[in-house]
């Protein structure tokens, strides 16, 4: 079977900002495979290049060396079987919500009227119908991030590419969000690759975790199934006793790349680590 | 939004009319020590008289005629005179006005978006920002001719520099965030430059929009006084010819409240067409 996605050994380097001549190596030696269907978390410690990866999978960031293959054809610019929902605000403000969810059609050439249908439906999935034609600085950040999958979602990718979504909401709407999420996959399976610093939530929703080291250099240092019974709802599942073991082992794993990544941070290299 | 009257917009409508009050009486003190000092006939040859101006302005915009008589020792001569120089001045001010922004919009997107004709171009740029442009124009007068296109001339680049820098400056500017993600959603480059590119330099033109229109005055204005036979800046300099201070303070006057008209049309244009932005977004003016 072919892999939706497989990172290859992939090493990423930057040009110091300080100084020209120095590099900085912030992926190295990844390799990282996701089957058609799978949802895969991707944790590490802050800073540690988990967005460079993603960036190369989404063709955003050409890899130093290794190479990236989307169902078994070596991946050349753009990632256009995937769709890429980012930790930061990305929807155009000057456009409403529903605006918004028709932009990728639009650049698809979908006729108008196709377009906007397909678009509202998407809205109400995400419960946002009442709000289509409200401007962006009139939705608050959950309905944003509502609006950024539907417009994701809208192009029915078949892998999606998540950098810490739901980071910059309150707990109460992230968890919404997360059985939300869940509910969407469950029905049209695809393969996701989901960034997060939030090890609950990484374990919470895939079928896969991944933990990554400390950087400089970052590589996978540790890999565990999550064989947690679905349909999950992500806030009763924490007291699930597999759960718990689990959430022990990842953690013994992952907390000393977290207080390297920390030391790090503080270091006087402080300007290396992104 | 809020029509609902708390303590605190109370306090902030009375305080409101309190200034506006208060405004109110420091121009009823200003143009009564000014009639006060014009008493005086050498004092009123260089500053002028209040009263004089007023008549003047009526006189141009109102064709009436009343005799002189005990109020009025030298009557009102009404001829409605001011309109085809007004008339003119307003054509060239709208012309460089939108010649100047569609030029500064172009422009700053593609130096904005070639990095090789922006390095290429600007030492260029940045010497002719910093000439003082007054000065061409005898040269556009020269090339131009005195009719209306060489005040236009002069006026298209005071405004075009103002748009220019703006609209490089948003362009720069535009999150990556919103590129990557529209990149990502399938937009090739000219669905970027329509989408993402086009409708962010438009906020950023907006901003400049009150500092382009009032430019656009002044680049009319000052071509007309430097050479003309039609417009506000023609009738200011005729008056200064013959010592006319009346007059002159009246061609201010007229110019003053245009250039408020064309600023607030500007501000109702801006309201209507960025509907998008947040009510509290703070302007990002250079």
């Amino acid at each position: 079977m072919t892999y939706a996605l497989e990172l290859d050994r992939i090493g990423c380097e930057f040009q110091s900002n300080s100084n020209q001549s120095e590099s900085y190596t912030a992926v190295q030696e990844t390799t990282l495979n996701v089957s058609q269907g799978e949802f895969v978390s991707v944790v590490g410690p802050t800073g540690c290049g988990k967005s460079t990866l993603l960036n190369v999978a989404a063709g955003l960031l050409k890899p130093t060396t290794g190479e990236v293959r989307v169902f078994g054809k070596r991946l050349e610019g753009l990632n256009a079987r995937a769709g890429y929902m980012f930790q930061a605000e990305s929807l155009l403000p000057w456009r409403t919500a529903l605006q918004n969810v028709m932009l990728g059609l639009e650049y698809k050439g979908v006729p108008l009227e196709s377009a906007q249908s397909l678009a509202k439906d998407w809205l109400a999935r995400v419960g946002l119908s009442r709000f289509a034609d409200n401007y962006i600085h009139q939705l608050s950040g959950g309905m944003r991030k509502r609006v950024s999958l539907a417009q994701t979602l809208v192009l029915d990718p078949d892998i999606i590419l998540m950098d810490e979504p739901l980071s910059a909401l309150d707990i109460q709407t992230r968890q919404l969000m997360e059985n939300e999420i869940l509910e969407i996959w469950s029905k049209q399976k695809k393969a996701v690759v989901f960034i997060t610093h939030d090890l609950d939530e990484a374990i919470a929703m895939s079928d896969r975790v991944v933990v990554l080291s400390a950087g400089p250099g970052t590589h996978p240092i540790g890999e565990f199934l999550v064989d947690l019974q679905r349909p999950r709802n992500v806030a009763e599942i924490r007291h699930d006793l597999q759960y718990t073991r689990l959430h022990e082992q990842i953690w013994n794993v992952l907390r000393d790349e977290v207080l390297k990544g920390y030391r790090q941070q503080l270091g006087p290299k402080e300007e290396l680590i992104r | 939004m809020n029509s609902q009257l708390t303590p605190k917009t109370v306090f902030v409508n009375s305080r409101k009319k309190m200034l506006r009050l208060w405004q109110l009486l420091l121009a009823i003190a200003l143009i009564g020590v000014w009639s006060l000092v014009a008493q005086d006939p050498q004092w009123a040859f260089f500053l002028g008289e209040p009263l004089a101006v007023l008549i003047r302005v009526i006189e141009w915009f109102v064709p009436i005629v009343v005799a002189p008589n005990e109020w009025l020792s030298s009557g009102i001569h009404g001829t409605g005179a001011i309109y085809i120089h007004l008339g003119v001045t307003l054509l060239e001010t709208v012309l460089a006005f939108v010649i100047g922004t569609a030029l500064g919009l172009s422009g700053g997107l593609w130096l904005a978006l070639s990095p090789l004709a922006s390095e290429l171009l600007d030492p260029y740029i940045k010497a002719l920002n910093s000439m003082p442009r007054v000065i061409l124009a005898p040269i556009f007068g020269l090339w131009f001719g005195l009719g209306i296109w060489s005040k236009v001339a002069l006026a298209v680049t005071l405004v075009f520099f103002v748009v220019f820098f703006n609209v490089y400056q948003g362009v720069k500017e535009v999150n990556p965030v919103l590129l990557a993600n529209a990149r990502m959603l399938g937009a090739n480059a000219s669905k970027l430059l329509k989408t993402v590119y086009l409708p962010s330099a438009t906020s950023w033109v907006f901003s400049s929009l009150h500092s382009s229109v009032g430019l656009a005055f002044v680049g009319a204005v000052v071509g007309e006084y430097l050479g003309s036979a039609r417009g506000v800046g023609y009738l200011i300099l005729q008056a200064e010819g013959t010592f006319d201070v009346n007059t002159v303070f009246a061609g201010i006057v007229v110019l003053t409240i245009c250039a408020l008209v064309l600023d607030a049309l500007v501000g109702r244009l801006e309201r209507r067409l960025m509907r998008w932005q947040p009510p509290s977004s703070p302007s990002h003016s250079r």
